[in-house]
């Protein structure tokens, strides 16, 4: 697992300040005038400037749909005697009275810690390429990519959701049908995972070397 | 790495995507992985028969996710009443009304794109495991299989499964259908095949192969 060769540890030589331009998606480097990568057709742009409007504008909407997604419910519960709705809380805190605690903590990570700490660190990241912030470039880049990693495990409960209403229709005796919290829940997720990927991790380290220099 | 004044060829050098720092291409040995040395990034690995084993987990995932489908799933039955519902019902558990979009959705992230990205990976790596010229749009195929990564979500599905399980349990009794073993199995094959498919390499030998 050799790390590549350095020639001066402290310094790193980048793409853009050797006047080239790097591929982001297959690695391959370009002289700086370049608009189409040769090898895999993707745009090439050294640094995009409107990254950050679209980071911020896909988070309000994913925080936008992220309210009705906790206050309507998520799940329609009919059985012979009674009928109940249940939000994501509500979900999970029935599920702590039926004892099953580890389950409840899954559906509270992924529903409620994950998304709500990816906005934070989203927002923390976009405002930290304008302010000083505490935290080296390495690890808001480790940051970054927890966020990357983590974002897609929310969905968890939107497919808890379509497991329970397509296989729990027995009639009169028990039925579960998924309430309108599932499709902003999910739209919450996906409006999240693009403003992630919205983000470009390579000005974390250009804000770096500009304060070195 | 230093890079020269000297002006030289860019396809010898190799930039970090996540960061932009540049480096010279070395050649690994099998088993051997060259990091980013500021961000950690894996820029390149190098693995024995890559090509083969990714096309061969590829096909792998096709014949598995099809049978996943089509077979029941899981059943659940409570006082006499019996119902049995396939990865495709899941999925269309919303069709009905105006959830229709979130259906569509949820069959793209748990059957669609896992398949469309393991046909597209095989389309792209046969003929460069048979020593052949790559086929026609291959480069446009490897370039939808990757933006498809992250939104190829079996594995999550596999958890929600779980969850639901749990739900369920004091309901009704639960039965196990082949489908419910053949997508677990899915879900441990995606896995090895993504630890195979290394991006670069890929990329290398599609611009080779197309000189």
């Amino acid at each position: 697992m050799d790390d590549m060769e350095s020639a001066r540890p402290q310094q790193t030589v980048t793409a853009r300040g050797s006047g080239l331009v790097a591929c982001t998606r297959c690695s391959r480097v370009w002289p700086a005038d370049r608009d189409i990568c040769g090898r895999c057709h993707a745009p090439l742009q050294s640094r995009d400037p409107t990254a950050l409007s679209r980071v911020w504008a896909w988070m309000a909407v994913g925080i936008i749909c992220y309210i009705p997604a906790n206050l309507y419910p998520m799940l329609l519960t009919q059985t012979l005697l009674s009928t109940s709705k249940s939000t994501i809380i509500g979900g999970a805190i029935e599920l702590i009275h039926h004892g099953a605690v580890g389950i409840a903590i899954i559906i509270i990570v992924a529903s409620v810690l994950i998304p709500m700490g990816k906005f934070v660190a989203i927002a923390y990241l976009a405002l930290s390429l304008k302010h000083q912030v505490k935290l080296s470039a390495a690890a808001r880049h480790r940051l970054y990519e927890y966020v990357e990693f983590i974002g897609r495990w929310s969905m968890i409960d939107v497919f808890v959701v379509a497991i329970l209403s397509s296989l729990v229709q027995l009639s009169a005796v028990a039925a579960i049908n998924p309430g309108p919290a599932a499709i902003t829940f999910a739209l919450s997720v996906i409006f999240t995972m693009l403003s992630a990927q919205s983000f470009d991790p390579r000005s974390i380290w250009d804000a770096e070397e500009e304060d070195t220099e | 790495m230093t890079v020269d004044d000297t002006p030289e060829d860019e396809g010898e050098l190799i930039a970090c995507p996540q960061c932009d720092a540049l480096y010279r291409v070395v050649s690994l040995d099998h088993g051997e992985r060259a990091n980013c040395t500021r961000c950690h990034t894996v820029l390149i690995s190098s693995r024995r028969r890559a090509f083969a084993r990714a096309a061969a987990l590829s096909l792998t995932v096709v014949v598995l996710m099809i049978g996943a489908t089509i077979f029941p799933f899981l059943s659940v039955s409570v006082a006499g009443l019996t119902n049995s519902s396939s990865v495709l019902d899941a999925a269309l558990a919303f069709a009905g009304g105006p959830m229709f979009a979130l259906s569509v959705a949820v069959a793209a992230l748990i059957v669609l794109i896992p398949i469309a990205r393991s046909v597209l990976v095989l389309y792209v790596l046969t003929p460069l495991v048979f020593g052949r010229k790559p086929f026609r749009h291959a480069v446009d195929a490897f370039r939808y299989a990757e933006a498809m990564r992250p939104w190829s979500m079996a594995e999550i599905f596999v958890i929600g499964v779980a969850v639901a399980l749990v739900k369920v349990a004091d309901l009704a009794r639960v039965g196990f259908g082949p489908a419910f073993w053949m997508f677990a199995a899915l879900v441990v094959v995606i896995v090895v095949q993504d630890s195979y498919i290394n991006r670069w390499t890929i990329w290398k030998a599609l611009d080779r192969s197309r000189q």
